[in-house]
């Protein structure tokens, strides 16, 4: 059974905050090894989460 | 260790960047300078803790996160209002009726640029805002505060799964947010 791109990118959410079954990682895999779509989605959400973890020290190096 | 009026001293220079850490998840001014102010009274009684360690600032935003959780928890024993929207925000819209995207995501390239970029940080500051309350509050707990899901559903007191509707629902919007405002841009 093939994911659709709305699956694709909540289970790759997800996946940032709980440790996904073995079968919703290959279902994820086979969707991101087709699709370029998602794999920018995916990207882009652990992205996010690296700018959040910064956003609180802009201050402290911008006036630094 | 330094004298008392040495350290009260030092700890009044991090106030500014106490509070700008707190108002990012509580997105109340108030409440945000009241956990500050917890914070720099527990860390003054307790300088001894401090004693040895390198980093003040860390020491002492690890003592303001538990001030916000407590705040946290506090907001989420009031009554939730229903908010305009909730449900409606987010993945609607980007998916076609069979779940592929109705416009694909554009290329981002190599973001970390944007993060040498003050202007960014603003623009990323504008698009959380555009989140509804509750949603920006289980993402800033998750993405900012560093907790895990089980954490959040309890000090919110929802389930795993309406925390993962509320996380994705998140991302999903600051990454379309973020599309327009910033990469879209540049």
């Amino acid at each position: 059974m093939m994911l659709s791109c709305k699956e694709t990118t909540r289970l790759a959410s997800q996946g940032l905050d709980r440790e996904l079954a073995f079968g919703e990682r290959v279902a994820l895999r086979l969707h991101l090894a087709i699709c370029i779509g998602c794999r920018r989605a995916g990207r882009q959400m652990r992205f996010l989460r690296k700018a959040v973890r910064e956003l609180a020290e802009v201050d402290v190096r911008t006036n630094a | 260790m330094p004298a008392p009026d040495d350290f009260r001293a030092q700890l009044e220079t991090l106030r500014p960047y106490l509070l700008r850490y707190a108002n990012l998840q509580l997105r109340d001014s108030a409440a945000a300078e009241d956990c500050v102010q917890e914070a720099l009274l527990a860390a003054l009684a307790g300088q001894a803790g401090f004693a040895g360690r390198s980093n003040l600032r860390t020491w002492l935003t690890g003592i303001l996160k538990h001030k916000i959780v407590d705040a946290i928890r506090r907001q989420a024993r009031e009554p939730v209002l229903q908010e305009p929207g909730e449900g409606l925000e987010g993945s609607e819209g980007l998916f076609d009726g069979r779940g592929h995207w109705a416009e694909r995501p554009a290329d981002w390239g190599d973001p970390d640029g944007a993060l040498e970029q003050a202007q960014f940080f603003r623009a990323l500051e504008l698009c959380l805002a555009r989140l509804s309350a509750r949603t920006a509050q289980a993402f800033m707990m998750r993405e900012h505060l560093g907790l895990d899901t089980s954490e959040i559903c309890k000090e919110l007191e929802i389930t795993p799964t309406h925390c993962w509707v509320l996380l994705y629902r998140a991302r999903m919007v600051l990454r379309e947010c973020l599309q327009q405002t910033w990469f879209e841009k540049q």
